[in-house]
C-alpha cells in the first residue's frame, strides 16, 4: 500500500478480493473481545506491538507458562486463516482486538458468525469476516488440525473458500464484500470527498448549529 | 409519511450519501471521546495532515484508566499519565473540549452525556465504546464505533454505516417489587441470547419501560450490546424531556427546547411503524436477575434454578459447562447463598444518583459483610456530589463501603481497581466475561445495584426482597 499524500487522500487502497494461506482453528463460541486482547494491554496510545498480546490470557497462566493454546503451536506459528465459531468479537468496541489479529499475522477470519462492531472494525483494516454453517466450519477446522501446514483460499469476490480438494461457498456481507474486493474499504477520503453534501445535512439537522461549524480550533 | 420508526427517521435525517459500496454515510450529531481509543485515531490524523472537522460537535472525558482513589498528577500509573496527556494535546491542538476531573464535570462518557444535555432525541450520537447504546434511552440513534471509524469521525463528522432490521421489545406489565431496569435487559439478553441482536437495532417500548425514568431506561439501552444489537432506543417521551430541562443545555434556555421540541416528536415511532420483529415479554414476570456463568446471557432469576447445560440447545451447551466449570456452580441449584468477596457498584450501566440511592436504601443500619470488600464507584463528578449533598456517602461509608472518584474502575479492570485470583464480586456492570474485572479467574455475579448492596451486607448473592429496606424511588 502506497502512503497517504499530503492532501490526506489516501491513494491505492488495495482490492482484498482473495486471501490465501495456512489456517489456525480457534474454537469455541462468544470469544468476547477481552479474551482477543485483555484491558490491560491497551494502556498503550498506538497499536504496534498488540500481536504478541493477541488472547493472552488464554496463551499464557500467571507465571507466564504458555498453555495449550492454537496461537502458542510451533505449526500455526505461519497461518493468517483463522478459523472461529458463532457470535466471535461480542463485547467490547476495542479495535485492539483486530489489530492484535492483523498484528500477530491474521490476514482474514473464517467463522459461523461475528459480533457487528467487530466486523466492522475488521473492514476498517481490510481483513475480510466470512461466513458459514456450523458443520461447514467444524469441518474446516478439523481439516486445518490434519492439514497445519495446507493451504485455505478465501474468494472474498466468489463468496467461496477452498482447501485441499473440497470448496465450500461462504457469505460475505454485501456491503464489506464490495468495499473489500473494490478496494474501498478505507473510507476517509472517499467520505471527505463528499464535503458539500455533508454540510447541506448538517444545515438541514434542526439542532446543529452550523455557526459553530469549525468554532473551537486554536488558531481560528 | 407514516409507517416510519424513529431508526428509519432519524437514520434518513442524517444520511449524507450512499457510498459505493451500499453503506450510508451518516452525518454524526455528537461525538463523544474518551482516552483509550482515541490516541491511535488521533495519530491517523495526522499521519494525513487531516484536521479534525467539527470540534463543537464533540466532547471528551476521562473514564477508562483514569484512578478512582489517587488523582493527583502525574498519576501513579505511568500508563495512565501517558494515556491522559496525550489526550490533553490531542484535544488541545484540535480545540474540542474536555472534562477532567479538575472540572468537576468528569465521568464515564455515558453518563455525562446525558447529564449535561448534550444527548438529545433525534440524535446521532457515536463514541469508541461498545455502550454508545446507552444515549438511544433518549431517542437518540447511538452505537459504539472502532478506531478507524472514529478516525473517519474525526475527519469528516460521518461514519459509514449499514441499516439495520428494527426489533420492537415490549416490555408489557408493571415490574414488581424489588424488580429492576437491571432485571429486565438481563431477562431479554437471556431470552434473546448474546448473538440474537446481531443485524438488529432495538426499540424498548410497554408500559413496563415507560414506566421507568430516564436512569432506567439508560440501564436497559446500555446493555443492548450485550444481547448483540449495536443500538437500542426508547422514544422520546414527557419523562425524557422533564429530564431534559433540567440540563445544562436548556435550564436557562427555554426557547431552545421548545424550538427543538417539535423536531423531538416528529422522530417518534409512527403509532403504523413497520417493524422486522416484534417481541413482548410479561415485565410482570420478572424477578430480580444476578448471572450465573460468564455471558450476560447466562442470567436466572434468584429463586430460579441454574440450568443444566444439556437443557440448553446444543450451541449453547459447550460455552454453559465451562462457564460452570469457571464458577463453580452447579444445575439445579440457585445463585442464592453463592459467595461473594467483592461488591462493586458502579459502571455506565448502574452508576447513577438513582442507583445509588437504591444502594444506600438497602445498605441503611446494615454493615459490609467483614468477608467482603466493597466500593462504590459514582458514575460522574456530578452524581458524587449530588449523593454526596444527601448524604448517601456518609450511608455507605459507615456501612464499611469505600467511597471512590468517578470513572469505569472495576468494570474493566484498567486502573488498578480490580478482582484479585479466583474473587468473587457482585458487580452492578454489564460484563461477566472471564477476565473481564482484571483478573483471569475472577468471577463476576451480574445484578441490579440494590442487588449488589444485598450481597455486600451479606456477604453472599441475595434476594434483595427479603431485606427489608426504607422507601426505594422509582426509576
Amino acid at each position: 500500500m502506497s502512503g497517504p499524500t499530503a492532501t490526506g487522500e489516501t491513494a491505492d487502497i488495495p482490492s482484498v478480493g482473495y486471501v490465501a494461506g495456512t489456517g489456525v482453528p480457534v474454537r469455541g463460541n462468544d470469544v468476547d473481545t477481552d479474551q482477543i486482547i485483555p484491558a490491560r494491554f491497551m494502556k498503550v496510545v498506538t497499536f504496534d506491538g498488540l500481536g504478541e498480546f493477541a488472547f493472552f490470557d488464554r496463551r499464557f497462566t500467571d507465571d507466564d507458562e504458555p498453555k495449550d493454546h492454537p496461537f502458542n503451536e510451533a505449526r500455526f506459528q505461519e497461518a493468517t486463516v483463522m478459523v472461529v465459531n458463532a457470535n466471535f468479537g461480542c463485547g467490547s468496541s476495542r479495535e485492539h482486538a483486530p489489530q492484535a489479529l492483523v498484528r500477530w499475522g491474521i490476514d482474514a477470519i473464517v467463522g459461523e458468525s461475528f459480533a457487528e462492531i467487530f466486523a466492522g472494525n475488521c473492514l476498517a483494516l481490510g481483513v475480510p469476516t466470512v461466513t458459514a454453517d456450523a458443520d461447514t466450519i467444524a469441518a474446516l477446522q478439523d481439516w486445518v488440525d490434519a492439514h497445519p501446514d495446507g493451504e485455505i483460499a478465501v474468494d472474498v469476490a466468489g463468496e467461496t473458500v477452498t482447501y485441499g480438494d473440497t470448496t465450500v461457498e461462504v457469505s460475505v456481507e454485501e456491503a464489506r464484500r464490495q468495499a473489500l474486493v473494490e478496494g474501498i474499504w478505507d473510507t476517509t477520503a472517499l467520505m471527505r470527498s463528499n464535503r458539500d453534501a455533508i454540510a447541506e445535512t448538517a444545515r438541514s439537522l434542526p439542532y446543529v448549529d452550523e455557526r459553530d461549524a469549525g468554532s473551537g480550533r486554536a488558531d481560528d | 409519511m407514516s409507517e416510519r420508526t424513529l431508526y428509519d427517521k432519524v437514520w434518513d435525517a442524517h444520511r449524507v450519501r450512499t457510498l459505493p459500496n451500499g453503506q450510508d454515510q451518516l452525518f454524526v450529531g455528537l461525538h463523544l471521546i474518551h482516552e483509550v481509543t482515541s490516541p491511535q485515531a488521533f495519530g491517523m490524523l495526522r499521519e494525513r495532515d487531516i484536521e479534525v472537522a467539527r470540534p463543537d460537535l464533540t466532547h471528551a472525558t476521562v473514564d477508562h484508566i483514569v484512578p478512582t482513589d489517587d488523582r493527583s498528577r502525574p498519576y501513579n500509573s505511568e500508563a495512565a499519565e501517558a494515556m491522559m496527556a496525550e489526550l490533553e494535546a490531542n484535544v488541545r491542538e484540535a480545540g474540542i473540549e474536555l472534562d477532567d476531573p479538575t472540572t468537576g464535570d468528569q465521568g464515564i462518557v455515558h453518563v455525562i452525556g446525558p447529564e449535561q444535555g448534550r444527548t438529545q432525541p433525534g440524535m446521532t450520537v457515536v463514541c469508541g465504546d461498545s455502550h454508545t447504546s446507552t444515549h438511544g434511552a433518549f431517542g437518540a440513534l447511538a452505537f459504539g464505533i472502532g478506531t478507524s471509524q472514529i478516525r473517519d469521525v474525526l475527519a469528516t463528522q460521518t461514519v459509514a454505516m449499514e441499516k439495520k432490521a428494527v426489533r420492537r421489545i415490549e416490555v408489557t406489565g408493571d415490574l414488581g417489587e424489588g424488580v429492576t431496569a437491571k432485571d429486565v435487559i438481563l431477562t431479554v439478553i437471556r431470552r434473546l441470547g448474546t448473538d440474537g441482536g446481531v443485524g438488529y437495532v432495538y426499540e424498548y417500548a410497554g408500559d413496563a419501560v415507560e414506566a421507568l425514568g430516564m436512569p432506567g431506561r439508560m440501564s436497559i439501552c446500555n446493555m443492548s450490546i450485550e444481547g448483540g444489537a449495536r443500538a437500542g432506543y426508547v422514544n422520546p417521551d414527557e419523562t425524557t424531556y422533564e429530564w431534559l430541562r433540567a440540563t445544562d443545555a436548556f435550564a436557562d434556555d427555554p426557547e431552545r427546547f421548545a424550538e427543538l421540541q417539535p423536531y423531538w416528536e416528529s422522530i417518534r415511532s409512527d403509532p403504523d411503524a413497520e417493524y422486522d420483529d416484534v417481541v413482548t415479554i410479561d415485565g410482570s414476570a420478572i424477578e430480580p436477575m444476578v448471572t450465573w456463568g460468564t455471558t450476560p446471557g447466562q442470567g436466572v432469576g434468584i429463586t430460579e434454578a441454574i440450568p443444566a447445560p444439556e437443557d440448553l440447545p446444543p450451541d449453547e451447551q459447550d460455552v454453559a459447562r465451562r462457564a460452570q466449570a469457571h464458577m463453580g456452580v452447579e444445575p439445579g441449584e440457585t445463585m442464592h447463598g453463592y459467595d461473594v468477596d467483592v461488591a462493586f457498584l458502579g459502571s455506565c450501566t448502574n452508576a447513577r444518583l438513582p442507583d445509588l440511592r437504591a444502594a444506600a436504601a438497602v445498605v441503611v443500619d446494615r454493615e459490609v459483610d467483614e468477608s467482603v470488600r466493597a466500593l462504590v464507584v459514582p458514575g460522574s463528578q456530578r452524581v458524587k456530589a449530588a449523593a454526596e449533598a444527601e448524604g448517601l456517602d456518609g450511608t455507605f461509608r459507615e456501612a464499611g463501603f469505600q467511597w471512590r472518584g468517578a470513572g469505569c474502575s472495576m468494570c474493566l479492570g484498567m486502573n488498578d481497581d480490580q478482582l484479585e485470583g479466583d474473587e468473587a464480586c457482585a458487580s452492578s456492570s454489564n460484563r461477566n466475561f472471564v477476565g473481564r474485572q482484571g483478573s483471569k479467574d475472577g468471577r463476576t455475579v451480574l445484578m441490579s445495584p440494590e442487588m449488589v448492596a444485598a450481597a455486600a451486607v451479606t456477604g453472599e448473592v441475595t434476594d434483595v426482597r427479603e431485606l427489608p429496606t426504607v422507601e426505594v424511588e422509582a426509576r
